[in-house]
């Protein structure tokens, strides 16, 4: 016998709580389902633009009747539960259905609060809630004119936007003098009334209701002033309450809200409680990405894993106004132990404030350019210390040079065929479309639907910019800890970390460890597992082939026909007439149609046949060239200029140093491709100063930088420190690269390894401990003495992975 | 029934990888999963025909080295909310021998040429 699962409310938090649960433990309930609305569960988050004409409820569906029948769900759609009975475990219903549960989940959520003033009940009084608020506003809008707003708060502006959209004069009445005054300072609030005043919206601050005046249906409305203003409907949105009254009928434990524990428990243990109507370490909440937290911890504990907790949310604020860009979080006013770092340009519209304490941050408001407000928001969850580049912070994390969506950083402007993805030419419009139309609230869901910011990655921001604009404030950040992939809950740290102190030599094992969710993982975790293994553990775990990508298997680089392409090694960017010679005869022996000299200072076959890449590796080692590891998350090339051997500008020989580099590093396995460069003066012709490690000479030594990136996201080095002599460069370089090999997480550039660290935990660990540095090289080179083998000879003479490179048969 | 082609042993396709048979009508890739179970497909992603012999094998799921897309040995068709579908082809094991039939006897098949 199944046990009976019943839930009370038919809202986005309870089945939201139900499809988790269904993902994880599909067949362990009978489910039952009371909903005071007669269809299923929409989108209330989508009520703005249902009010303002720009979809309907059809659109803002998620879960249709039919969802309900082919998950087994009886569905009581309309039937209103007035008792719960404990003792008998059982709930009925206003027409007399009862169900039994073993387990109940009340998700009642909350009502809008009315202000207690005469003339309150008066026909066209309404708030601003479900679908028959907005149904009421869009009847009202086609019979009168005049609206008011009671409360200018986040919701208060939306209905009066939508009304606004709808054709109706809109005054907006708030009691304080400033609007959203728990989301925005006071700069910001002015820039926003300001710029709502400019589409037309009239305010009055700093009134008080005294009452609603009409007979039947409401006329106008009378302040304490004094002061009277006619209106034919009033829409009242100051705040909403958790609706705990049948809670409290049956006795549970209720103060401002259900009271429950982390685990979504109220005081009843059989009977849970999750979303609006709930209290949790004295807090209610009332967005959607707490809900859905809610939900996961909820699902979680149903199907008895009751592994995870839910401890609080941290809540940041957008306006879902179309063409206002704002969003705020945390603590923005900030008090006498705080800072303010502040821009403020009035004739472009933007003002950006931040609040650090102790170099983190407290809280942001900003205003015009939100772009960077999911950035600052990580920041401020994780407790980053900003110090490394707090100059920087309020101008943003966009890059110099960012390319791949036209310059565009504001999302709001855009017009709905404008590109946002340039890989993957997905346009604003399809975003959007896939937002509402399909349900989506995080980025991650938008990435796989849409495939938008699922390639470089550049246009994440103004994706999240979209999914913001259009979902508002309940637009669910990813969560501060992201899982390795879909397998797993851990993520990358904890995964490293269990290798390194398990000592886990082999993907089983680390799969069985750590109960991965699929047999063999999947496309993600196998490599990033491969990848955490060998560098934890060199010579003692065998690399895993099956887990590698295709090019690393086969050492060669995909093209997008299916052939590849083959560039040999050649140290430090130098060649010689008979590696020339023996590079152009492979060329004609196998009919090679493109070469082409590569940005790292090599050349590239292009157009290989799988079949052919023995022979052409054969003839090229005959030469004495290896594979030069262009196909690899490895090291790549050390690129270099000609410096003092023949530049009279050169001050230290550069061509030599970069030959030393890459003999020592070549054939290490990294997180991500690792480049790089040595310049042979301040010049700086190689372009060392966007590699991942790039030395650049001086007359008196060599200095150091690391995490340069030349590739979507522009980034110039940042000066690690300046060295003597050439022992001192190699010495540096092994380290910096092992530290990187260690610590960086699978697929993650130095670039943005050392934004998530911190330049000074890199030079602390690099550049201040000296011992610290000795045994990062001595480890280096320890990898290396297994690294070093060149994949293209044990191919050719030693027969490695033979059946890679011909077919099972031929024929047929 | 009788147009089963033998085209190797199970052995000669390591575990969670592929092999590539070639056929007059082009390459169809046969892959071997942990559990020793046998697929045929089309050699080509219904995306942008990306050969599916060199993706990574996972549970009966294949990935596509091009673009990622994900694709079911059994049916041939793209994990959602991908949309597509790689023809299948019928395959056996008959004591470590594998078996394929060229036959366009599938569905999937008819949309191919």
């Amino acid at each position: 016998m199944k046990e009976k699962l019943v839930l009370i409310g038919n809202g986005m938090a309870g089945v939201r709580t139900l499809e988790e649960l269904l993902k994880i433990a599909p067949d362990k309930y009978d489910i039952t389902v009371f909903g005071a609305e007669p269809f299923g569960n929409y989108n209330r988050i989508l009520l703005s633009p249902v009010l303002s004409g720009e979809k309907t409820l059809d659109d803002i569906m998620l879960n249709d009747l039919q969802w309900y029948q082919d998950n087994n769900i009886t569905l009581h759609a309309g039937k209103w539960v007035t008792d719960i009975n404990r003792a008998r475990r059982t709930v009925s219903a206003e027409d007399g259905t009862v169900e039994t549960y073993d387990r109940l989940l009340l998700s009642t959520g909350s009502s809008p609060f009315i202000i207690p003033v005469p003339g309150n009940h008066f026909e066209g009084v309404i708030s601003f809630r479900d679908i028959h608020d907005v149904n009421a506003m869009l009847e009202a809008s086609k019979t009168h004119k005049r609206a008011v707003v009671i409360g200018g708060g986040l919701l208060g502006l939306e209905a009066a936007n939508g009304l606004m959209l709808q054709g109706m004069d809109v005054t907006v009445v708030h009691l304080m003098d400033t609007l959203m005054e728990r989301q925005l300072d006071k700069p910001a609030a002015a820039l926003l009334k300001q710029a709502l005043e400019g589409r037309g919206l009239n305010f009055l601050m700093e009134a008080q209701t005294e009452a609603i005046l009409g007979k039947e249906r409401v006329s106008g409305i009378r302040f304490k002033d004094g002061l009277e203003i006619p209106a034919d409907l009033i829409v009242m949105a100051v705040g909403i309450r958790p609706n705990t009254a049948l809670a409290e009928k049956t006795g549970l434990y209720c103060e401002r809200g259900v009271v429950v524990n982390d685990t979504m428990q109220t005081y009843d243990p059989r009977i849970y409680a999750i979303g609006e109507c709930v209290q949790h370490r004295e807090i209610t909440y009332g967005l959607v990405a707490p809900l859905f937290e809610m939900a996961k911890v909820c699902a979680n504990h149903l199907a008895h894993l009751g592994y995870s907790r839910y401890e609080g949310s941290v809540i940041s604020t957008k306006l879902k106004v179309t063409g206002i860009d704002l969003f705020s979080a945390g603590d923005f006013h900030g008090d006498e132990t705080t800072e303010d770092v502040v821009v403020k340009d009035a004739a472009r519209g933007i003002y950006k404030k931040l609040v650090l304490k102790d170099n983190r941050i407290h809280g942001a408001v900003l205003y015009g350019d939100t772009i960077d407000g999911s950035w600052y928001f990580q920041l401020m969850r994780d407790g980053t210390n900003v110090s490394d580049f707090r100059d920087q912070l309020l101008f943003g994390q966009g890059h110099l040079g960012d390319s791949g969506h036209s310059g565009k950083n504001a999302a709001s402007a855009m017009t709905d065929d404008m590109e946002v993805c340039g890989c993957n030419g997905v346009c604003k419009g399809d975003v959007v479309n896939a937002i509402t139309q399909k349900g989506l609230f995080t980025l991650d869901d938008v990435r796989t639907h849409t495939k938008a910011s699922s390639s470089c990655g550049s246009c994440t921001g103004l994706v999240e910019q979209i999914l913001m604009s259009t979902l508002g404030n309940d637009y669910s950040e990813a969560p501060a800890k992201k899982p390795l992939c879909k397998c797993t809950d851990y993520s990358h740290e904890e995964v490293r970390r269990v290798i390194r102190e398990q000592h886990l030599i082999s993907i089983p094992d680390v799969m069985a460890y750590m109960e991965w969710g699929n047999a063999d993982g999947c496309h993600v975790c196998r490599p990033a597992l491969n990848y955490y293994l060998i560098s934890t553990w060199p010579g003692e775990v065998e690399d895993d082939y099956q887990s590698r990508f295709i090019n690393e298997r086969v050492h060669a680089n995909i093209q997008k026909d299916g052939t590849y392409s083959v560039i040999p090694r050649m140290w430090g960017g130098l060649t010689n007439p008979s590696e020339l010679r023996a590079i152009a005869d492979v060329a004609d022996k196998f009919a090679i149609p493109t070469v082409k000299v590569t940005g790292g200072q090599r050349i590239d076959l292009l157009g290989v046949k799988k079949e052919d890449l023995p022979g052409v590796w054969k003839d090229l080692n005959k030469a004495g060239m290896v594979s030069g590891h262009a196909y690899g998350k490895s090291l790549r090339t050390v690129k270099t200029c000609v410096g003092s051997e023949w530049c009279r500008f050169g001050t230290q020989a550069s061509m030599g140093m970069g030959i030393q580099l890459e003999k020592i590093t070549w054939g290490s396995w990294t997180p991500h491709k690792f480049k790089m460069a040595v310049s042979g003066c301040p010049r700086n012709c190689a372009e060392a100063t966007i590699k991942d490690f790039g030395v650049v000479a001086v007359d008196s030594g060599w200095e150091l930088h690391v995490g340069g990136n030349g590739g979507v996201k522009v980034r110039a080095t940042d000066l690690l420190c300046k060295v003597k002599t050439e022992q001192e460069v190699t010495e540096y370089c092994a380290a910096f690269l092992q530290l990187y090999r260690e610590e960086g997480h699978y697929l993650e550039r130095t670039a943005p390894w050392i934004e998530r660290v911190g330049l000074s935990y890199i030079k602390k660990q690099v550049v201040e401990d000296k011992n610290n540095r000795k045994a990062l090289h001595e480890r280096f080179l320890k990898s290396q003495q297994y690294a070093q083998q060149d994949p293209w000879a044990e191919r050719v003479d030693k027969g490695v992975d033979k059946h890679e490179f011909t077919p099972l048969k031929e024929g047929g | 029934m009788s147009n089963w082609l033998e085209i190797g042993n199970i052995e000669d396709i390591p575990k969670l990888g592929a092999r590539v048979v070639k056929t007059v009508e082009g390459d169809v890739a046969v892959f071997r999963t942990a559990n020793d179970e046998i697929f045929a497909l089309r050699d080509q992603c219904p995306h942008k025909k990306g050969p599916l012999s060199q993706g990574i094998v996972h549970g009966k799921r294949v990935t596509c080295p091009m673009h990622n897309w994900v694709i079911e040995l059994a049916d041939g068709q793209a994990v959602a909310p991908d949309e597509g579908c790689a023809g299948v082809y019928k395959i056996m094991l008959e004591e470590g021998r594998i078996l394929l039939s060229l036959k366009k006897n599938i569905t999937e098949m008819r949309e191919l040429p």
